[in-house]
């Protein structure tokens, strides 16, 4: 018992002399494919809607914040060994996950995932060949429904096998979706009904962290009371309105 | 360039020329130079490791002897692939736990902390307050250590094959001039060997060229990273729109690989003949039957 | 659950036997084991018939190499220059890329029989497509060895057929096949090996996983992802690859031994010492 008070207070001192010393340092990952939630611009750098919310959080908790890019396969056991302290990529709060890593409150709310096919598909494509990305949400949810599932390596992957009659439909996040959909010239359309998997997207951080998961919610809240975090999701997700 | 401001406004040799340049590219071109340095950084230390475990497999003190049996055997006998996914980690792991235990005496609390690894601020590696380059080479170290420890097993084989090869009368002649058996290891069996050895060294130097694309398991950002991230399909977010490319990207990568083992191969003839020119007509004769 | 019910629900789950969900909480050792093991049914076939068609494939184009016909023999050499000198990585890109696009050009073509659509429709599929990929690339490989050994077949022996009146086919089956055999076999027990390791590629990058049916290390992948935890799936992943290696090395040594019975023991053991590894 004395152990872990004493184990307590050291990590207060070291943090309490790196805030006095300068502001907390902290590694943000990401995936850096995920349009337009997270991905890397034209001139290299990590970009979009996560990036700006991101960065906003991190100026009103006065963490000094580093993006860091990691594949969305070791995305979780590179946050408990160590490599960053966040995860801010589009990840859907559940249950399985939840047992493993804490998650800040949402900052995107419960975002229905959507299907999509080839022009003329029907609704059954639904039932067909499915493409989804390994180690999602969408993944396993496919695995359990009676349609086919196929998996690919990146969400752009799964379109793909769409667009080359490979599977019949893919499913992913309505708002990864929407935007290719509206770009594709009619070439690809959203079938079928949408299906709520999983919860809102929340920022990963370790079980041990709760300081910084307060911190989190704390900056989330003042955003959603002031309405920046509206402000930027009708920003980046054209056609949405702001849900706080 | 300043034409480049307005990407959307770009038509025909502008616009590639704009999009052929933007940062982006840069680093997919400065990824070629990551994979050559990593193959010429591990290819010395693969030799260093090799050798050492050449040598331990032929020790007479038998702990030595078994650790370069395993060594060389485990790492034979599991897919390069296999071993890049847990060993880096661990050894990341492994280095932190050490710090933590010697710059951190007074945290005595188990390090692993349900599924959590924690290790004292200042036992990070590297310590989070390090710029970002520095996170990025430290993540090449650890590949290039992980490559070294893969191909330094192959390199034991090798060398270890080659060591066998020295005819044996030629090791007798020597004792007979009285040579003690380290003088015969150094004077006659190491200079000998390299002609047996460098048929499988120069293999094993394109076998290493080949597994390069296995970098991004490594989190080294690596041509076959750029590549993916660069020819997947860009919706208008992005300045530069574009279809599914990869398949170019991908053909790039081809060309540059052809290219490195064809050069490769040039260099290693030549290497060749030129080596085997001062030996022996007997040596010679195998180094060349080999190649 | 027993580890026994384990067995029966996911022993075969890689070729769609058994439960129909993968394990997702509370994973237990058994579980992992079980269906790792099962994923390394994949990882044998691929290897086993790829290298069983490679075979045959690779003596034909090493005696296409050493043809005195130059277009035979150019040919050849960009067959395995091509594939020897790329990434196994970078060649399932380009396999699977062209496998997609091969059913639209199958329905430009008004032949319209149900059948053949559905063929065109397996290579992408990895059972088919991976396995051509692989084949392809064990070809160039072993035919590069056979070909090394082709040339250092001693001059002695040829003649010696020759003025027996053995020629053509005859003289390749009876002296030149089996010694060409003897002298390449250390270099190709090497090859299948490096083979067996390649198909751990396969479901990674390569080719989409159906139905969550994959390989070894798709499954472990799948746990390591599950559990968040990969210093025990991979593991479980590398210790199946030694197994049947050590496996692959025990039947390739009685081939040997059988090839190289008619030899004295001193000779035997010079060939087994050139130090080569092909790949």
């Amino acid at each position: 018992m004395k152990k872990t008070i004493l184990f307590g207070a050291v990590i207060a001192m070291i943090s309490a002399t790196a805030a006095f010393a300068d502001m907390q340092q902290v590694r943000m990952g990401t995936e850096g494919a995920y349009p337009p939630y997270n991905f890397i611009n034209d001139n290299g750098e990590i970009d979009g809607f996560e990036r700006e919310v991101g960065d906003r959080i991190c100026e009103l908790a006065e963490l000094e914040c580093t993006w860091v890019k990691n594949d969305w396969d070791s995305i979780i056991p590179n946050l408990v060994s160590g490599n960053y302290d966040t995860i801010v990529a589009g990840m859907s709060i559940t249950d399985e996950r939840d047992q493993v890593i804490d998650f800040s409150q949402e900052y995107f709310p419960p975002d229905p995932s959507a299907f999509v096919g080839l022009k003329g598909a029907s609704d059954d494509a639904i039932n067909g060949v499915v493409a989804a990305q390994t180690a999602t949400i969408q993944a396993s949810y496919v695995a359990s429904s009676d349609a086919t599932v196929v998996e690919f390596a990146t969400p752009d992957e799964t379109v793909a096998a769409v667009r080359s009659g490979e599977a019949d439909a893919v499913l992913a996040d309505a708002g990864y979706l929407e935007t290719i959909v509206a770009e594709s010239n009619g070439e690809l359309i959203f079938v079928g009904e949408r299906v709520a998997i999983g919860g809102g997207i929340g920022i990963g951080v370790r079980e041990s962290d709760s300081d910084l998961q307060a911190k989190l919610n704390a900056a989330i809240d003042t955003m959603k009371a002031d309405g920046t975090l509206n402000a930027l999701i009708e920003k980046w997700f054209e056609g949405r309105e702001g849900p706080y | 360039m300043e034409f480049c401001a307005e990407p959307a406004a770009l038509e025909g040799a502008k616009w590639w020329l704009c999009y052929l340049s933007t940062p982006k590219h840069q680093e997919f071109y400065f990824s070629f130079l990551t994979v050559l340095a990593l193959i010429f950084l591990v290819a010395p230390i693969t030799l260093l490791l090799g050798f050492g475990g050449a040598l331990a497999r032929r020790s007479s003190f038998l702990p030595l002897k078994w650790f370069g049996q395993i060594y060389t055997s485990m790492v034979r006998g599991v897919p390069d692939i296999v071993f890049f996914m847990f060993v880096p980690i661990a050894m990341d792991q492994g280095l932190e736990y050490v710090r933590h235990r010697i710059l951190c005496p007074e945290m005595t609390g188990p390090v692993y902390q349900g599924n959590d690894f924690v290790v004292c601020t200042v036992a990070k590696l590297p310590l989070s307050i390090s710029p970002q380059w520095v996170h990025e080479t430290y993540g090449f170290f650890l590949a290039v250590i992980a490559f070294s420890i893969v191909f330094g097993a192959f390199a034991a084989n090798t060398l270890d094959g080659a060591l066998n090869a020295v005819p044996h009368n030629q090791l007798e002649t020597g004792r007979a001039y009285g040579m003690t058996n380290r003088q015969v290891f150094r004077r006659i069996q190491l200079p000998q060997m390299w002609g047996y050895a460098l048929p499988g060294l120069s293999n094993l130097w394109m076998i290493l060229v080949k597994a390069t694309p296995l970098l991004f398991l490594l989190s080294v950002e690596d041509v076959v990273y750029w590549a993916r991230e660069l020819g997947s399909s860009k919706s208008s977010i992005f300045d530069y729109p574009h279809p599914d490319w990869r398949i170019w990207y991908f053909a790039a990568l081809l060309v540059f690989y052809l290219l490195l083992t064809w050069f490769s191969e040039k260099a290693f003839t030549r290497f060749r003949n030129w080596f085997s020119r001062g030996q022996n007509s007997h040596t010679g004769q195998i180094v060349l039957e080999a190649g | 659950m027993s580890c026994g019910q384990t067995i029966l629900d996911y022993g075969l789950r890689s070729i769609g036997i058994g439960a129909r969900l993968l394990p997702k909480t509370d994973i237990t050792l058994c579980e992992q084991i079980v269906l790792i093991g099962s994923g390394m049914i994949w990882n044998v076939y691929l290897a086993l018939i790829a290298v069983i068609f490679g075979f045959f494939a690779a003596t034909l184009v090493a005696t296409g190499k050493a043809s005195n016909n130059p277009f035979i023999s150019r040919s050849a050499n960009w067959f395995i220059f091509l594939f020897r000198g790329s990434p196994l990585f970078i060649q399932f890109f380009f396999g699977y890329e062209l496998f997609v696009i091969l059913p639209k050009i199958g329905i430009d073509i008004p032949l319209g029989f149900t059948t053949i659509t559905l063929e065109t429709g397996w290579f992408t599929k990895a059972w088919l497509g991976a396995l051509i990929v692989l084949f392809l690339n064990t070809t160039a490989y072993t035919a590069e060895i056979f070909y090394g050994a082709l040339r250092s077949i001693p001059r002695g022996d040829i003649e010696a057929a020759e003025s027996f009146g053995m020629s053509g086919y005859k003289r390749f089956r009876r002296i030149i096949w089996p010694t060409l055999l003897r002298l390449a076999w250390p270099s190709y027990t090497n090859e299948a090996i490096f083979l067996f390791h390649a198909t751990a590629l396969v479901f990674f990058s390569g080719f989409p996983a159906w139905q969550q049916r994959g390989d070894a290390i798709y499954y472990g992948n799948y746990f390591a992802e599950k559990t968040f935890n990969p210093f025990v799936a991979y593991p479980i992943v590398a210790g199946y690859f030694i197994l049947v290696t050590l496996v692959i090395i025990f039947l390739f040594s009685i081939v040997n031994r059988r090839l190289n019975r008619h030899l004295a023991p001193e000779r035997r053991s010079r060939i087994r010492y050139r130090p080569q590894i092909i790949r």
